[in-house]
């Protein structure tokens, strides 16, 4: 595989063929802000916080989607950049209802911890207050669309590491929303094998298991890992 | 001409309050009322939610007593389960609810209540709080806020944060009391003692000054209503509803809280957002009723703890049958620090609240459950409707301040009366006592306000005689 060589934030370096500029800046130190990416799974940029710029390409690019090319000029971070990404994650809160204080996710959650490390101390978008259920028809699981940023990180581990796709996307714009099977209640799915994937791979407060109190949902993502790599690599790496 | 006094607000209660005294021709007190103006709409708030959410999202309620909501709540969690928490669970959900007793009720006689009576009722209203206290006694405002200390370090120790713990659960509490802990509990608790007695010794002078207040503050026949244990003995968190009379025989026994609907009605009136609650067979407003600790006092027969025994007694001999003047709140909330700490003691000792096995887990079982526990200013209800999948279908709570609401109202008129006689002014110090007659309930106001759907409101016109020449309502 030829290697590429590129700077990102001024700092030379030299790539494989087909890696992400996410994974690049990853491995060179640099912390580029993400939601909808999750180590192990397959890339879509739906969230679009990862944006970097890249010189003389005049839109930004999702660090997770883009491939690494042979003297590309990344930057990524610039007050372009930070504002969008804030302008992104208002936009998140914006869209559903969000009560941090009450919800299971509280302390633990990546949307909280990105808002508080991107400084996002309010947000300027009108709240649309949207009336989302809550689906607890599950044994053991449950779903609070009210929490969910559509990141589909739950739909990608049900197809790809899982094999059930149970989970899909319905609905566009502010109507989109997570569905399980023929957009049926969770606890009728006749696909879904209750492996829990999903749960854990969520970065909010949108699955959880039953019964789960403010703040009590910590998720181990490593699992997640441990299983692709098992799979892919044949190799039964277990994280201490 | 009829004239409406308006005293508003009423400083020194966490909240608002709107009080209307109503005068006939004459200058006389015909009526009054306590209005609670606030408007929450948690109830309506809740509904949707999975009911395991709810001691996380009741105790905002009301940042007065955000541990008894939280209580109260687990407790309906219980019953939606229908399991019986592990052993250590209750013993530990118990102790919270003591430290919650002795926080709020310190915090309601040292600061809220007692510049009335140690300063006088006279004293310009720039003197009369916790700081005149400080410069006219230093040594016991600075005991009565350590003592609230204690009951929040007692609450800290075991929810880890002093406001808002979501540390009881649906099934039991998320986490154990160590052993360095109980210890630091322990350590403190001669102190707390030697404040409380204190206090009594205080409080008993109080009374050989006060007598006309003792008459005149509240005291008018009612029934009253707490938990109490099989056999009588004061409860706090376990128990079941007992109601006596004014002649202290007691008219409804060992009613099981998952019922309290059975006793207890909820008249909703317009001209306030709280519900007023009364006992259902009396009807309203005849079955008018009293909650915390002088109701509580009144339907137990022993404290179960010796020190407060022995005050149980005293206090019992100041009424013919119950005692009736809220005035003796007061009196019947030092009892209450003093059983608390006792209580506290006790379970130093036990050694089953260091248990970690504290959760018990279940599905739904039940569509319905109710938590009832008694709150420093009296019994809370949480009841809630699930549907089969856990998610609540309707919230209806209870608090304290609603059903000492009508109460309320009488003593606020009890005390005009003795002090606007054909006058058409309200002098300072009449001001004064109307509060400290609504402070003897140590009122929460944020908290029992719950939503009946909407918000009612009406605006009334009283002319001549008390004829209404105008009226608008909503809701
Ligand atoms: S999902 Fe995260 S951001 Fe949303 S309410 Fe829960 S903790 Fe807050
Ligand atoms: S449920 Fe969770 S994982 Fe799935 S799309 Fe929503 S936020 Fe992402
Ligand atoms: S992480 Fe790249 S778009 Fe979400």
């Amino acid at each position: 595989m030829a290697a590429k060589t590129l700077t990102i934030d001024g700092k030379s370096i030299t790539a494989e063929e087909g890696a992400t500029v996410l994974q690049v800046a990853e491995e060179a130190g640099i912390k580029i802000p993400t939601l909808c990416h999750l180590e192990g799974i397959y890339d879509v940029g739906a969230c679009r916080l990862c944006l970097v710029e890249v010189v003389g390409v005049p839109k930004l690019l999702p660090a997770c989607a883009t491939k690494v090319a042979e003297g590309m000029e990344i930057n990524t971070d610039s007050e372009r950049l930070r504002k969008y990404r804030r302008m992104t994650l208002e936009l998140l809160f914006a869209e559903r209802n969000h009560v941090c204080a009450v919800c299971v996710s509280n302390g633990h959650c990546e949307l909280q911890t990105m808002a508080y490390s991107l400084g996002m101390d309010h947000v300027r978008y009108e709240y649309l207050f949207p009336k989302w259920g809550v689906d607890t028809t599950q044994r053991l699981f449950g779903m609070d669309h009210n929490r969910c940023i559509l990141c589909t990180r739950c739909v990608r581990v049900c197809w790809h590491i899982e094999g059930a796709g149970t989970k899909n996307v319905s609905g566009r714009g502010t109507k989109s929303h997570i569905i399980t099977d023929l957009n049926m209640p969770w606890g009728e799915s006749v696909s879904c094998t209750q492996c829990g994937k999903c749960v854990q791979a969520c970065p909010t407060g949108a699955l959880f298991h039953k019964g789960s109190t403010a703040g009590e949902m910590e998720r181990d993502r490593g699992k997640l890992e441990f299983l692709v790599t098992a799979r892919e690599k044949h190799q039964w790496v277990v994280a201490v | 001409m009829s004239k409406r006094i308006v005293i508003d607000p009423v400083t020194r209660i966490e909240g608002h309050a709107k009080i209307s005294i109503y005068v006939d021709d004459a200058g006389h007190v015909s009526d009054a009322e306590f209005h609670v103006v606030e408007f929450r709409g948690f109830e309506k708030f809740c509904e949707g939610r999975p009911f395991a959410e709810m001691p996380a999202i009741t105790p905002r309620i009301c940042g007065i007593c955000p541990v008894s909501h939280l209580l109260a709540s687990a407790k309906a969690g219980d019953a939606i389960m229908a399991v019986n928490i592990p052993p250590t669970a209750d013993k530990l959900r118990r102790l919270m609810n003591l430290g919650q007793m002795v926080q709020s009720h310190a915090l309601s006689f040292f600061h809220l209540s007692a510049p009335d009576f140690l300063l006088g009722w006279d004293t310009p209203q720039p003197q009369r709080n916790v700081f005149g206290i400080i410069a006219s006694n230093k040594d016991l405002a600075r005991a009565g806020i350590r003592l609230r200390q204690f009951g929040q370090e007692v609450i800290e120790i075991l929810g880890g944060r002093k406001v808002h713990p979501s540390w009881a659960v649906p099934g039991g509490v998320r986490s154990p009391l160590s052993v360095e802990g109980r210890e630091r509990i322990r350590l403190w608790l001669p102190e707390a003692y030697a404040t409380t007695e204190a206090a009594l010794n205080l409080w008993k002078k109080t009374m050989e000054t006060h007598q006309r207040e003792i008459q005149i503050f509240g005291n008018f026949p009612s029934l009253f209503m707490g938990l109490v244990a099989e056999d009588g003995t004061w409860e706090h968190h376990g128990g079941k509803l007992r109601f006596t009379d004014s002649s202290g025989s007691i008219i409804a026994d060992q009613v099981d809280p998952q019922k309290y609907h059975e006793v207890i009605g909820e008249s909703v009136q317009n001209s306030s957002y709280l519900k007023s609650p009364y006992y259902l067979p009396l009807g309203f407003p005849a079955g008018i009723y009293r909650v915390g600790p002088l109701a509580r006092l009144n339907v137990c027969q022993r404290m179960g703890v010796p020190k407060a025994d022995a005050e149980l007694k005293t206090f019992k001999m100041m009424g013919r049958g119950a005692v009736t003047s809220s005035f003796l709140y007061h009196y019947a909330r030092l009892i209450e620090i003093l059983a608390s700490l006792e209580y506290i003691e006790r379970s130093m000792d036990d050694p089953e609240i260091l248990g970690d096995y504290l959760r018990a887990d279940a599905g739904i079982n039940s569509l319905r459950g109710v938590g009832a526990s008694e709150a420093p200013r009296g019994t809370l209800f949480h009841d809630y409707t699930v549907d089969r999948n856990g998610l609540l279908e309707k919230v209806n709570l209870i608090v304290a301040t609603g059903q000492n609401n009508l109460a309320m109202n009488q003593t606020v008129a009890q005390i005009a009366r003795h002090y606007i006689n054909g006058s058409q002014q309200i002098p300072e110090p009449l001001l004064n006592r109307v509060e400290h007659g609504i402070r003897c309930y140590d009122p929460c106001l944020s908290c029992s306000t719950h939503a009946v759907g909407q918000m009612p409101m009406r605006v009334q016109l009283i002319g001549a005689g008390g004829k209404v020449l105008d009226e608008l309502t909503r809701g």
